[in-house]
């Protein structure tokens, strides 16, 4: 099922766009195996994912850790923590 | 009255206290953040996750008003490209006595850093780097974990 993912801040940088649609195979339990999938896309993906103690995430906008499960996401965000104010 | 904004234009801090003002209670607080010019900053940048944020900041409005009673909150922040000297974000808070107004504004200021998701980057010059979270701020939004009513 396809997945529109957002990344944010240099996520995006690295990653060369803010937003993708993806058709994962079946099987990815959670969001961090949503992002080693991710990571096998191209050296941007690899490059933003390689330290996953930067990365957070939200599941169909709702904030998640990474192992939280995929469930039937729509819509995954990747970013790093925030630093609004 | 609870107001969540969250714009390019600049805020006009005169408009938002006055919408507070309106609440026609006791106790004000607010909290203005302004773009620091600190080592030779030249512009700052805020990206936000469109819907999420407003979300996020409207959630925590919401918690404030019940949690301390309040009459009215703004959240009002700011997005795209701004200068030193300009409003970043301005929460507003009222209700009838000042300890429930003051508790509640730095409870909306402290979790919004680090609950709402905004990014900052920095240009100075030619260079720009994206700000990276600071351990006080988890420290702040951590003080409101505990209910102590």
């Amino acid at each position: 099922m396809a997945i529109e993912l957002l990344y944010f801040s240099w996520v995006r940088e690295a990653i060369g766009t803010g937003a993708e649609t993806v058709d994962p195979p079946a099987g990815l339990a959670r969001v961090s195996d949503l992002i080693d999938w991710l990571a096998t896309r191209s050296e941007g993906h690899a490059s933003a994912f390689a330290d996953r103690t930067r990365l957070r995430a939200a599941v169909d906008q709702v904030f998640v850790g990474l192992d939280a499960p995929l469930g039937h996401a729509r819509e995954v965000a990747i970013f790093p923590p925030v630093t609004g104010g | 009255m609870i107001r969540v904004v969250v714009q390019p234009e600049q805020i006009d801090q005169a408009a938002e206290f006055a919408a507070i003002m309106a609440a026609g209670v006791g106790g004000i607080a607010t909290f203005a953040g302004v773009v620091r010019a600190d080592d030779g900053v030249t512009t700052l940048e805020l990206e936000h996750y469109p819907g999420a944020t407003e979300a996020a900041l409207r959630r925590l409005a919401d918690e404030a008003h019940g949690r301390w009673s309040l009459a009215a909150a703004s959240v009002v922040h700011r997005v795209g490209v701004m200068r030193p000297g300009e409003l970043v974000v301005f929460v507003g808070t009222a209700a009838a006595h000042r300890g429930a107004a003051l508790e509640a504004c730095a409870f909306l200021i402290d979790r919004l850093k680090t609950e709402a998701p905004f990014w900052k980057r920095e240009t100075r010059g030619d260079s720009a780097r994206w700000v990276e979270p600071r351990d006080g701020d988890s420290h702040a939004a951590a003080r409101w974990d505990a209910d102590p009513s």
